[in-house]
C-alpha cells in the first residue's frame, strides 16, 4: 500500500558534539536503485548504519522498509540485505558453506536451504567451484557471490557500500546486471560508489556535504541544474564546498 | 660515463615470475613481467584487485624473493643488493602501516632516525603535505581520519628524500575530490626528481601518469604513454543511448555490426566489428564516434586475454 521503501525526516546523529549526520530528509521509492554518494567523511557510514538499524539516531525519524528504526531495528535486520567491500564473506568457509551459512542467518527455512543453494550455484555458473574456499576465490567473483547472498533472502532493501571498489572493469559491469536484475524482481537497492560513471546507473543520487545532503535528483537533472557535462563534474562542484574531510 | 650511469632507468624488471601456493593450487601472482622506468617519471600501474601488482612492490621493494627473473631498481639489484635498496628507496603500502600508538610527530621522527636523516634535514621535501597535518601533530596515528592517515604515511615515506618513491594503491576508496588532491602533490614531487612508482585500480588515474602499464592476472597487457595507448586502439568505438537504456544494451547485441557493447556512464560504448566501415544505427538512438579512453582499451585487451 505504501510505495517507498524509505522515508527519513530531519535525521541526526551527534557524536561527543560533533554532528555527523545533519538532519537529512529523503525518500526512496521501492524497487529504485538510489545512488547514495558524498566525499569521505561526508556522514554516509553513519546514515548508512543508522537506516539499517545498526546505530540509534539522536534525532529524526526514519521508516526502513516500513519498520521504525528506533522501536522496530530487530524487524529491519530481517528485512534488508546488507554488503560492503570490506565485509563479505567468511574467507575460511567454502562457497556452499558461505550460502547456507547466511541462509540459516536470514532464517530461511532448512527445507528450502537445499533448493534455493544448488539454484544460486547454477545462476553463477559455480557449480564446479560449490566446494572451494571463498578465499580461493576471484575478487570479482567474490563480490558476485557476496550481492546474491546478501539478497538470498529476498530482502525488500537491499544496502551495498563500495561493492565495486577495486573489482575489474568487465565484473563492474557484470556486477550492476545482477543490481538491474534484483531491482527488476522489485528489490530496493541502496548503493554507495566512488566510481562516477556508476552514479549514471542509479534512479536517482544523493549527495552528501557535511553531514547535510546538498543534491537529490536524478543523474540527468543533476547535470542539467549544475551545468555539467558529466556526474563526476556535478560531484566536484558539490564536493569542493566541504569544510570537513574524514 | 657517468653520464651514462645517471640516465639508467631507476627501475627495471626483467622476466619476473612468481607462484603461490596454496594447499593444492598454484597461483600465479605475476607471469613473466618486463619493464622500465625513466628516472623522475611517473609510472602508473594499473590494475584490479588480484593483479598482481602488490606482489611486484614487494618484490621492487627487497621485501620477497620471486622464481625466476631480475629486477632492478636505481641501479641495483633488488636481492644481492637489498641493503643498499631499503636505504635509497619509500614505500608507502596499501594497507596503513605506521606505529598506532605512536603520535604524528613520533612516527615521522621514528621513520627519519631509521634513516640516519632529521626531520629539519629534509622538511623542504614534505612541508606542503605535512603542514596539513601538524596542527594534529600531538595526536595518536591510530586516531587519525583516512585522509590525514594517507598524508603522515606519504610523510614518512620521504623524509630521508628517497630517489624512487613506491606507493600502492594510495587512492583505493578516496572520494574523487581528495583523489584529484593526492596526484597533484604527486605531481610536485616528481619536480622534485623522485621516480614515483604508483598502482591504482581507477582507470581514469592513468591519464595523470606519463607512462603506464595496464596490468591484469600477473600478465601486462600494454605499456605506453596513456595516449598512445589510446591513439593506437585499432577499433572504433560508437557511444550510444536512447530513453531506455538497459533494453538498448540487450538491443545492441543483436546488431550486426556490434562486437561488444557495454555500459558507460550516461551512454553504451560499441565497439565496431572489423570491416564495418559505417555502422548504420536505428533512427531513434543516439549514436557518435568516440576517441577510445583507458578502461575501453582495458576491457577489449582483458578480452582478448581471456580467450
Amino acid at each position: 500500500m505504501n510505495s517507498k521503501a524509505i522515508i527519513v525526516e530531519n535525521l541526526t546523529k551527534i557524536f561527543n558534539g560533533f554532528t555527523a549526520v545533519d538532519g537529512i530528509s529523503f525518500e526512496v521509492e521501492k524497487g529504485e536503485i538510489f545512488g547514495f554518494l558524498g566525499a569521505n567523511g561526508a556522514g554516509k557510514t553513519t546514515a548508512m548504519k543508522m537506516l539499517c538499524g545498526l546505530s540509534m539516531p539522536t534525532s529524526g525519524s526514519a521508516m526502513v522498509a516500513g519498520f521504525d528504526v528506533y522501536k522496530e531495528n530487530e524487524s529491519i535486520k530481517k528485512n534488508i540485505g546488507y554488503m560492503s567491500q570490506k565485509f563479505s564473506l567468511y574467507e575460511d568457509l567454502t562457497i556452499k558453506e558461505n550460502i547456507r551459512f547466511y541462509a540459516g542467518i536470514y532464517g530461511i527455512r532448512p527445507e528450502l536451504i537445499t533448493s534455493k543453494t544448488t539454484l544460486l550455484l547454477e545462476q553463477l555458473t559455480l557449480e564446479k567451484e560449490a566446494n572451494l574456499l571463498v578465499k580461493q576465490l576471484p575478487l570479482g567473483w567474490k563480490q558476485k557471490l557476496a550481492f546474491s547472498v546478501a539478497i538470498f533472502h529476498d530482502p525488500q532493501i537491499v544496502f551495498l557500500d563500495e561493492p565495486t571498489g577495486g573489482v575489474d572493469p568487465i565484473t563492474r559491469r557484470d556486477f550492476w546486471n545482477m543490481i538491474y536484475d534484483a531491482a527488476a524482481k522489485g528489490i530496493t537497492v541502496f548503493v554507495t560508489t566512488h566510481y562516477m560513471d556508476e552514479a549514471e546507473y542509479c534512479d536517482r543520487v544523493s549527495i552528501m556535504v557535511d553531514g547535510q545532503i546538498d543534491a537529490l535528483d536524478t543523474p540527468g537533472n543533476l547535470k542539467s541544474s549544475f551545468q555539467a557535462g558529466s556526474m563526476d563534474e556535478v560531484f566536484l562542484q558539490i564536493a569542493r564546498k566541504a569544510k570537513r574531510s574524514e | 660515463m657517468e653520464k651514462f650511469v645517471s640516465e639508467q632507468p631507476a627501475i627495471v624488471v626483467s622476466s619476473v615470475s612468481k607462484s603461490y601456493t596454496t594447499g593444492k593450487t598454484v597461483v600465479k601472482a605475476l607471469d613473466n613481467i618486463s619493464f622500465e622506468v625513466e628516472r623522475g617519471s611517473l609510472f602508473g600501474l594499473i590494475g584490479p584487485d588480484g593483479a598482481g601488482k602488490t606482489t611486484l612492490f614487494r618484490i621492487l621493494t627487497s621485501l620477497l624473493l620471486f622464481d625466476k627473473g631480475q629486477a632492478m631498481v636505481d641501479g641495483f639489484d633488488v636481492i644481492a643488493d637489498y641493503k643498499t635498496i631499503r636505504k635509497r628507496i619509500g614505500y608507502m603500502p596499501g594497507r596503513f602501516s605506521l606505529y598506532t600508538d605512536l603520535t604524528v610527530q613520533e612516527n615521522l621522527q621514528f621513520f627519519a632516525s631509521i634513516f640516519e636523516t632529521t626531520i629539519e634535514e629534509n622538511y623542504d621535501l614534505i612541508k606542503a603535505i605535512y603542514a596539513q597535518i601538524e596542527p594534529f601533530k600531538d595526536r595518536r596515528a591510530g586516531k587519525l581520519s583516512g585522509g590525514m592517515k594517507q598524508k603522515l604515511a606519504l610523510s614518512c615515506a620521504l623524509i630521508h628524500r628517497p630517489s624512487v618513491l613506491f606507493l600502492d594503491e594510495p587512492t583505493t576508496g578516496v572520494d574523487a575530490v581528495s583523489r584529484k588532491e593526492f596526484w597533484d602533490m604527486l605531481k610536485t614531487l616528481k619536480q622534485e626528481g623522485i621516480t614515483i612508482l604508483v598502482s591504482t585500480p581507477y582507470m581514469d588515474e592513468a591519464n595523470l601518469c606519463d607512462k603506464v602499464a595496464l596490468i591484469q592476472a600477473g600478465t601486462i597487457l600494454g605499456i605506453n604513454t596513456p595516449e598512445n595507448i589510446t591513439e593506437q586502439f585499432p577499433k572504433t568505438i560508437y557511444r550510444v543511448r536512447n530513453d531506455n537504456m538497459h533494453a538498448l544494451l540487450q538491443e545492441a547485441k543483436q546488431w550486426a555490426f556490434t562486437e561488444q557493447v557495454y555500459p558507460f556512464g550516461e551512454y553504451h560504448h560499441v565497439v565496431i566489428r572489423h570491416g564495418v566501415a559505417e555502422p548504420v544505427f536505428p533512427a531513434e538512438v543516439e549514436a557518435g564516434k568516440i576517441h577510445p579512453g583507458i578502461e575501453d582499451v582495458f576491457i577489449d585487451l582483458m578480452r582478448d586475454h581471456e580467450q
